[in-house]
């Protein structure tokens, strides 16, 4: 389509009056005849083998911490959603779903090895699709942060609004929030369990308003998770705010609170959980876990592995490359190897 | 654009200057008249030029008929239409094509009543009365005005199927089930790329309009109520009369009606329409007849002329010939269309792959669907009636998510693609024309790229096809050799050189041109005697006055006391045998339409033009019948020496015959251009039979053109003997080592020439088309079976030579083929085996040859260009028609190769690389959103946040690509120039096919993989959020394709530098500004996932995970199976470090 545009205002210079053919030849410059100053790089074998060599050399000292400090990381970890469900009990979801049954269930750990504090509790799901579509749509950012806004659920459906009133959060996000609860006992001891700061500061801030309190929440016939303290702002109801960073994977973890107490081997924790979130309607699994954590994170062998894996390889590329220049060397630039100089038995 | 022409219903007409009648007339059919009676009326007035009309108060003229030959031009043009000449950058263009080659062929054709305009003179109110609607005489060269642009530019870009494609994606994201994007992202590509052309063509408009203005503003003198006033050129009507002096440039097409030359005569230049730079004769018109609209651009040498503007504005010619460029694909974009339709395979697998697992899933989940926490289908919100939400059936969803799949892979077919082309060819184009090695000091031509679509097919030439006359060869001609009554006098070395100078009035007339004569010759022109001597001084008295060379009189620079004498004319072999006429005596001084003037060794003669036959391709000669100052009339001829040598009467003088016959064949095989020159008596009967005839013919309303040359061949025989002429056309400079380098890359050249066997077969040795090492095949064929006997013969010594060289298999070959073999070849379906690959790319330069139209339709020059994949035009001493049809167009032959070897293979090779890298990133892309796809239920989810999506193609990763790709450059001009055979990387399609797609797509599919699945593992159980590892994936994606560029560059230079790694900031840029956006969900994480060292560790894994194939791969490539660029580099790079140490 701009051909014809291209032809006119290039074809331009070719009527031009007399007193324009003096400026008619390209003025040289070093950008208008490509010559700029430019360096040419060319894989030459010693490049190649300082590459693979430099790679190696990083990444197995890397690879070596990394798994170092995951092994150094303690996790324990419980599922209880099956036990925690009285033996007798055949329907699990009708189990779970009558809330005048008592959901009270204890559970006893062992600490393999000595834990430093801060020991981080995290509940654990897995097939729960956080991160499902019509999932993660289903909120109001612009409602959470600004009470002014409290009739904005328009994205929250279909748990915007009951009996035609605005949900303060709506959305199947904060609907839902995890609402087991974990009291841990060390010894017969109680083990505080810290909640403060367990959301990201950030959100505190500026994601959830300090002036938006509840409403209406969890007034629906069906009871997805946590109820909420209309009293408490929703910047201060952390449990909400964790939650409502959805996961980026089916299988996830959320931070329920700290602990901020060392623990020695063969310790026992005796935890007594509220067993109220239905994970039963799709079988998901409810796992608690404790850990330490260094300066990667939490556990997470993967990473030291791959990056011995990748170093090695590197390594070994290196010295398959040595061998293969070595038994099959060429002189850089040698015009022998132009087709045209071939012998013509070569092509 | 043009108005359908009504002939006007007849009215009263009474118009106050001219005599009234009742009814307009229409005069008929044009008709020129001969040049003897052509009487020159000095102070032509506009009432007397009426009235010799025949009392018509209104004049038709032909409207349509298009400049045409030679003939027409010369036939006494008594009325004549000027020209708007524009020097206005937008008005050169190629004719329309509703011009057929058929119409423009029709030399004399009839006027038809449609085709007729009524002009009244000097009554512009009544000649613009309606029926008749003349636009005035503003031109607009404009696309669009500020009220159309959006409308007409959107409507043009939807052209393109792509973005049509992306228009409905964009308007299905508007379904609100199939919502994958918000409404604003899901138009943002698309505008963006709209706007980007849409303001690219804004700009060119605008250009276009601002020289419309300085056009439409200029003054021309025209008469109004008595006087000549000024007034600017877009308020000049038709009818008005303008006045226009000496040098300027005519204001619109008009009808001559008087001049300054008391003869009526104006000169005009037509420089600005079709290049020819020599002066062409108009008359002031005294009688209604018709000539050719000419298309006049300038008035030269002529002090003042006032024309009857008659076409103004958008009906000029200017105007009509301003039409669409060709829209050419390129070869590569057309397999480019191949891997797209490829993509789009994938894409719909991949779509319905996420269909079928959604529906699998929803079925598996059918009983939970109704409460599960992220799906729940129903809708409590009003308690007493529990309703589905968004739900249809699992139909239905599998249907949605298929769309919503295609919406979400939508990039697979890059988007951005399209429009990184176009700059990337601008860019390309940009250099080119900025070359210094591309720009002809001579003529002061720049290059010129005409075509903005086919760069890079510049890069893939396999046959050019050249014209010979003035695109290898200067088309300046030059006398060398005659042969004169049987006598060969080419013996030029102890000739002066000198012009011959005369004396004319007391002032010295110097020719031009100095040639160099031979002292035998000179010394028989001066004190010979018999019959050798006389037939010499005809000879010469035929050349000086068989021609239409008008003598121009300018001041010499040098000599204040003498006169420069430039012959001007439209044939450069008239002026050659001119110039050669003055330097051996005969100096042509003076030519009006009745007699011209010949200096003859210093002594003047008149002499009477009483009949002139113009050339014309079917007799291949030209004659004049000429009153000499002794009374006698004489008919001088010259032509083609096949043409000629039929006419001549063999009788006389069988040896000069013989012995001029073996002079030509002599000449010829020098390879210069022969003309036979012969003569004849004329007795009065005769003479005055044939001006009967030839009244008659010329008077005649049909089909004059076949009778004129009925009257010309019945008076052209029996020709006495005079001589035969040689004139070299010298090969421009550089031809031979460009030709020889063509051949060297692998090109196969054709030339195309109107001359003799011999003399193309000595001109093909002397450009280094042919050498001795060739073995030649020639083909002249009469029919078809000898024909075909031909090409078989051929093909069996090819092989034959083939089997017989087994050192090389390549063994030069030559094909020479004559204009009637090569029509048998075309007729029959033989040309498979002469063009082996007949997709291939050819490359015509200018074509010219006397081919049955059968080969190619409308067989000229222009058409030639047109038809080619690649025109290429030379801007020379010929018709700029040729440049105007072409593609690119550049000053000298010569710059073919730097501009084949050098910015041909640059852009092939850039533009290759471009949409590979251009498929896989996307693709990569793609695949990265696919994986995760598959981890959030197969509800097309991403982590990626949308606007990092939707900015991916247009914004992160756009620049470096067509940065890379206007200035990256394999190998230097250097090295490209010293082995030719580099260029053969193009013609094998090196740099892009399928095997390098498969390639890239594998590699693009690897690093999706390690982009998703290395986070994924490390992420699994964790407590990290969907924003964070978007950010992962969107920094990681970005990076991982800007350093698979970074590592396909081949010269780093600071804007590559900038545009790599700057992309990879202001991706990172974006990115943070998108996460400190309080109400997006994804705010704050990239913050929050960067103060993490997992981040950079995976970053940092992914990255060299990713690129370990790409890297691994290029060093097994380029160091075990290297291909010649490879080799190339690496001598570049051990010459550039050879230089650092000297």
């Amino acid at each position: 389509m701009s051909s014809q545009a291209a032809g006119s205002s290039s074809g331009g210079s070719g009527d031009g009056g007399a007193p324009r053919r003096n400026s008619r030849k390209p003025k040289y410059s070093k950008f208008t005849q490509q010559e700029l100053p430019a360096c040419k790089p060319i894989l030459t074998p010693k490049w190649v083998i300082s590459v693979f060599v430099l790679v190696g050399i990083i990444f197995v000292p890397i690879g070596v911490v990394s798994l170092m400090a995951s092994k150094k990381v303690v996790e324990i970890v419980d599922r209880y959603d099956d036990a925690c469900v009285p033996d007798n009990t055949t329907d699990k979801l009708a189990y779970i779903q009558n809330s005048t049954i008592p959901k009270t269930c204890t559970r006893t750990l062992k600490v393999p090895k000595d834990m430093k504090s801060p020991i981080f509790v995290y509940y654990q799901l897995d097939n729960f699709y956080q991160n499902h579509r019509r999932y993660v749509k289903s909120r109001s950012d612009k409602q959470l942060r600004d009470a002014s806004k409290a009739n904005d659920t328009s994205t929250c459906d279909p748990e915007s609004t009951i009996n035609g009133v605005a949900i303060v959060p709506c959305g199947l996000i904060a609907w839902s929030t995890f609402n087991d609860t974990y009291v841990l006992a060390h010894n017969s001891k109680n083990l505080t369990v810290d909640k403060k700061d367990i959301s990201w500061k950030s959100d505190r801030e500026h994601k959830f308003g300090s002036d938006v309190f509840p409403k209406n929440f969890q007034k629906g016939s069906l009871i997805g998770g946590k109820a909420l303290d209309p009293n408490k702002s929703l910047s201060e109801q952390e449990d909400l705010i964790v939650w409502m960073r959805t996961a980026a994977l089916p299988t996830f973890r959320k931070l329920y609170g700290r602990i901020h107490v060392n623990l020695t081997e063969n310790d026992t924790i005796t935890v007594t959980l509220e067993n109220n979130y239905n994970t039963y309607s799709f079988g998901g699994k409810k796992k608690l876990v404790l850990s330490t954590s260094t300066w990667l994170g939490g556990k997470n062998d993967f990473l030291g592995l791959a990056y011995l894996s990748v170093g090695g390889l590197c390594f070994f590329l290196a010295f398959a490359f040595t061998l293969l220049y070595l038994i099959k060397p060429r002189n850089l630039g040698d015009n022998n190897y132009l087709s045209w100089n071939r012998s013509p038995a070569g092509r | 654009m043009r108005p359908e022409r009504q002939s006007p219903p007849p009215r009263e007409a009474t118009t106050g200057e001219l005599e009234a009648m009742d009814v307009p007339v229409k005069l008929p059919d044009p008709v020129p008249s001969p040049i003897s009676r052509q009487s020159p009326s000095v102070g032509l007035s506009m009432s007397r030029s009426l009235r010799s009309v025949g009392d018509a108060p209104s004049i038709t003229f032909a409207a349509d008929i298009r400049s045409g030959t030679r003939a027409e031009s010369n036939a006494s043009s008594s009325f004549e239409s000027f020209r708007r000449a524009g020097s206005r950058p937008g008005a050169v263009a190629r004719l329309p094509s509703r011009r057929s080659a058929s119409e423009r062929a029709g030399s004399q054709r009839d006027l038809r009543d449609e085709d007729a305009r009524f002009v009244y003179i000097n009554d512009a109110a009544r000649t613009n009365a309606p029926p008749a609607k003349f636009p005035d005489n503003a031109v607009r060269t404009t696309k669009y005005s500020i009220l159309t642009f959006i409308p007409r530019n959107l409507y043009e870009q939807f052209h393109r199927v792509a973005y049509v494609y992306f228009l409905i994606l964009a308007a299905l994201n508007q379904v609100p089930q199939l919502g994958v994007f918000s409404p604003v992202a899901s138009v943002l590509p698309l505008a963006f790329v709209l706007g980007v052309t849409a303001v690219k063509d804004a700009y060119e408009d605008w250009r276009r309009h601002r020289s419309d203005e300085n056009e439409n503003n200029r003054t021309a003198s025209v008469f109004v109520n008595g006087v000549f006033q000024p007034k600017r050129w877009k308020e000049i009507q038709v009818g008005e009369l303008v006045r226009v002096v000496a040098n300027e440039t005519l204001p619109c097409d008009m009808v001559l009606v008087a001049t300054s030359d008391p003869t009526g005569v104006a000169y005009v230049q037509t420089i600005n329409l079709d290049g020819e730079s020599n002066l062409k004769t108009r008359y002031a018109k005294k009688e209604t007849m018709s000539t050719p609209t000419e298309a006049l651009a300038g008035l030269k040498n002529t002090a003042w002329a006032i024309g009857v503007a008659v076409y103004t504005g958008r009906d000029t010619k200017v105007m009509l010939n301003s039409s669409g460029a060709p829209s050419k694909r390129s070869r590569l974009e057309t397999h480019m269309n191949r891997e797209t339709i490829v993509l789009a395979v994938v894409l719909v697998l991949l779509c319905s792959l996420v269909s079928l697992l959604a529906g699998i899933w929803l079925h598996n989940h059918d009983d939970e669907l109704g409460v599960i926490p992220f799906f729940r289908k129903k809708d409590f919100s009003d308690p007493n009636k529990v309703e589905n939400y968004n739900w249809y059936g699992t139909g239905a969803q599998v249907v949605f998510t298929f769309m919503m799949a295609v919406i979400q892979f939508q990039v697979m077919i890059p988007i951005a693609l399209f429009i990184s082309m176009e700059l990337v060819r601008v860019g390309q184009a940009y250099f080119m024309v900025q070359d210094k090695h591309l720009f002809d000091d001579k003529r002061q031509a720049k290059f010129q790229c005409r075509a903005l679509n086919i760069n890079e097919d510049l890069g893939q030439i396999k046959y050019v096809f050249s014209d010979k006359t003035g695109t290898l060869t200067e088309n300046r001609m030059e006398f060398r050799c005659a042969s004169v009554h049987g006598g060969d006098f080419s013996e030029t070395d102890g000739g002066e050189e000198d012009g011959h100078a005369v004396t004319a009035d007391g002032v010295v007339l110097r020719p031009k041109t100095a040639v160099k004569t031979d002292p035998k010759l000179m010394a028989l022109l001066k004190d010979g005697t018999g019959a050798k001597a006389d037939a010499a001084r005809e000879f010469f008295l035929t050349l000086v006055t068989c021609n239409t060379i008008v003598p121009i009189i300018a001041d010499d620079e040098a000599d204040p006391a003498a006169k420069l004498v430039e012959y001007q004319g439209e044939s450069p072999d008239e002026q050659a045998l001119v110039y050669a006429a003055a330097a051996y005596g005969y100096t042509l001084v003076e030519r009006t339409s009745g007699h011209t003037i010949v200096d003859v060794f210093g002594n003047r003669q008149r002499f009477d033009v009483l009949g002139l036959h113009d050339f014309d391709s079917d007799r291949k000669r030209m004659s004049v019948i000429i009153g000499c100052p002794d009374k006698t009339v004489k008919l001088f001829v010259k032509g083609a020496d096949n043409s000629m040598l039929g006419i001549i009467d063999k009788t006389m003088n069988t040896d000069v015959v013989h012995a001029t016959e073996k002079h030509l064949h002599s000449y010829s095989s020098l390879g210069l251009r022969t003309l036979v020159i012969g003569t004849r008596e004329l007795s009065q009967a005769e003479f005055e039979e044939w001006q009967m005839a030839y009244d008659k013919a010329s008077t005649a309303l049909l089909g004059r053109g076949g009778l004129l040359r009925g009257v010309a061949a019945d008076i052209e025989r029996n020709l006495r003997f005079l001589g035969a002429s040689g004139i070299e056309d010298k090969l421009q400079d550089g031809v031979p080592e460009a030709i020889e380098k063509l051949r060297q890359s692998g090109i196969k050249v054709w030339v195309l020439t109107g001359d003799k066997q011999e003399t193309a077969i000595s001109i093909g040795y002397s450009c280094k088309l042919l050498t001795r090492e060739m073995t030649q095949i020639v083909i002249n064929s009469n029919s078809m079976e000898s024909c075909r006997k031909g090409i078989d013969d051929a093909i069996a010594v090819v092989n034959k030579l083939r089997s017989l060289s087994t050192d090389s298999p390549r063994v030069p070959l030559a094909l020479i083929i004559d204009g009637n073999s090569l029509v048998y070849i075309f007729d029959t379906d033989q040309e498979d085996k002469f063009f082996p690959t007949s997709s291939a790319i050819s490359l015509f330069t200018k074509f010219f040859i006397n081919m049955k139209t059968s080969i190619f339709p409308g067989a000229n020059d222009v058409s030639m260009i047109q038809m080619a994949d690649v025109g290429i035009g030379i801007s020379g001493q010929e018709g700029r028609q040729a440049v105007m049809a072409s593609d690119f167009a550049m000053g000298q032959f010569r710059f073919l190769v730097p501009l084949l070897l050098v910015h041909g293979h640059w852009n092939y090779q850039r533009m290759g690389y471009m949409i590979l890298y251009n498929f896989y990133r996307n693709a990569t892309f793609v695949f990265v959103l696919f994986w995760y796809v598959l981890y959030t239920g197969f509800t097309l989810t991403t982590a990626i946040t949308e606007w990092s999506s939707v900015l991916y193609s247009v914004i992160y990763t756009a620049v470096p690509t067509i940065i890379v790709a206007i200035l990256d450059k394999d190998l230097g001009r250097r090295t490209l120039l010293k082995y030719p055979q580099l260029y053969g990387a193009g013609q094998r399609e090196e740099s892009y096919n399928l095997r390098l797609f498969i390639f890239i797509m594998t590699d693009s599919i690897w690093q999706s993989l390690t982009i998703f699945f290395i986070p994924y593992l490390a992420y699994r159980k964790s407590t990290i959020d969907g924003a964070s590892l978007g950010d992962l994936w969107t920094l990681s994606v970005v990076i991982l394709v800007n350093i698979h560029l970074a590592m396909d560059v081949i010269r780093w230079n600071w804007i590559t530098h900038t545009a790599i790694w700057g992309s990879i900031i202001a991706t990172l840029i974006c990115v943070m500004i998108i996460d400190s956006i309080p109400i997006l969900p994804g705010f704050w994480a990239i913050y929050k996932v960067m103060g993490t060292r997992l981040f950079w560790a995976l970053l940092l894994a992914v990255i060299v995970v990713g690129m370990i194939p790409h890297f691994a791969a290029k060093a097994i490539r380029e160091h075990f199976i290297p291909n010649d660029i490879q080799i190339a580099r690496e001598m570049e790079n051990s010459r550039d470090s050879g230089d650092a140490l000297i």
